[in-house]
C-alpha cells in the first residue's frame, strides 16, 4: 500500500498543473524534431511504390491520424470513465481536454484518406465500412464535445459525456477490424504484428517516426489543454490564486 | 535520393495535388491547434488576474 499515494500524486490538478508546464516545451521539440526525421525518411529515404507511385507518400501522415484518431478515443473514454467512477475531476478535464484533438486527428485522416482515395480509387469518398466507421467516430467526437458544453452543471456534464464516449468506445474495434470484416474497398492493414510486414522497411520506419511525432504532438498539445481547463475551472482555489503571476 | 531537380519533387510523380493538398492541411492544422491552445490558457490566466485585481480594489 506504500505506492499507492504515490499514484495518485498527480490526480492532484495543482500537482498536474506544474509538472504538465514543465513538460510541454520538451514534448514540442521532440515533435518537431521527429517531424523532420519523419518527412525526411518519407520524402527521400523511401522509395516510389511499385503499385501507387508517388501518391502513397500520403501514408505517412494519413495513418499516423487515423491511429492516433482511435487510440484517442479510447484514452478520452477511459479518463471520463476514471473521472464519473471514482469522481476524480483531473481526469474529466483530460477527456474534455482530449476531445478537439482526437476530432481533428479523424478529421485528418478522412481528409488524407480522400486525398489518396481520388488518385487511387477515382473517388473522395465512398460508403466503405472502414471510411463509413471512421466518420462516425468523428460525429462521435462532435457529439461528446457538444454535449459537455451544452450542460451547465461541470460535474454532471462530466458524467453524462462519460456516458457517451464509453457506450460509443464500442465503435473504435470497428474502424479496426473493418476491413478484415466487410470485404469492401479499403485496403488491408498496413502493420500486422504477426505478419511479415509487407512495405519496404524505410516506408514502415518513416510511418512509425510520424506516429511517435503524432503521439508527442498530441501530448503537447492536450496538456497545454488540461491546463487552461484546470484554470477554468480551479479559479477559485487558492493554489491558483497563489500562482506566480496569478495573484497581485 | 528519389528526385532530380526540385521541380520533379513538387511534382509528385503527377500527384502533387494530392500529396501537398494532404500535407497542407495537416500542417496548418498542427500550426494553428498548439497557437490556440496556448492562447486559452494565457487567457484563463488573464482572468484570474482581473478577478484578483477587482477584488482588491473592492
Amino acid at each position: 500500500m506504500n505506492t499507492f499515494p504515490r499514484f495518485f500524486t498527480f490526480a492532484a490538478p495543482s500537482r498536474f498543473y506544474r509538472l504538465a508546464g514543465l513538460m510541454v516545451p520538451w514534448l514540442y521539440g521532440l515533435a518537431a524534431v521527429l517531424a523532420i526525421a519523419g518527412l525526411y525518411t518519407g520524402f527521400f529515404v523511401a522509395p516510389t511504390d511499385a503499385t501507387q507511385g508517388e501518391s502513397y507518400r500520403i501514408i505517412f501522415v494519413h495513418v499516423p491520424a487515423a491511429w492516433m484518431s482511435m487510440v484517442l478515443y479510447l484514452v478520452m473514454a477511459g479518463w471520463a470513465a476514471v473521472g464519473w467512477a471514482f469522481n476524480a475531476r483531473l481526469a474529466s478535464m483530460v477527456s474534455r481536454a482530449i476531445a478537439p484533438t482526437g476530432a481533428a486527428f479523424t478529421f485528418l485522416a478522412l481528409w488524407t484518406g480522400a486525398f489518396w482515395g481520388k488518385p487511387t480509387w477515382g473517388a473522395w469518398w465512398v460508403w466503405d465500412a472502414r471510411l463509413t466507421s471512421e466518420l462516425i467516430l468523428l460525429f462521435l467526437y462532435l457529439g461528446y464535445m457538444a454535449l459537455v458544453e451544452a450542460i451547465d452543471d461541470v460535474r454532471r456534464a462530466d458524467q453524462a459525456g462519460a456516458l457517451l464516449a464509453v457506450v460509443g468506445a464500442v465503435n473504435v474495434p470497428i474502424i479496426y477490424f473493418s476491413v478484415r470484416w466487410w470485404n469492401t474497398l479499403h485496403q488491408g492493414a498496413s502493420i500486422s504484428m504477426t505478419a511479415a510486414p509487407k512495405m519496404a522497411q524505410t516506408m514502415v520506419s518513416a510511418m512509425l517516426i510520424m506516429t511517435f511525432c503524432f503521439w508527442a504532438y498530441a501530448f503537447a498539445v492536450i496538456f497545454v489543454r488540461t491546463r487552461a481547463i484546470v484554470l477554468e475551472r480551479e479559479r477559485q482555489t487558492d493554489w491558483v490564486r497563489s500562482l506566480p503571476g496569478g495573484a497581485v | 535520393m528519389n528526385w532530380g531537380s526540385a521541380s520533379e519533387f513538387f511534382a509528385m510523380g503527377g500527384y502533387g495535388l494530392y500529396v501537398w493538398g494532404s500535407y497542407a492541411v495537416v500542417a496548418v492544422w498542427m500550426l494553428y491547434e498548439p497557437f490556440a491552445t496556448r492562447r486559452r490558457h494565457k487567457e484563463a490566466l488573464q482572468q484570474i488576474h482581473h478577478e484578483l485585481s477587482r477584488k482588491d480594489t473592492l
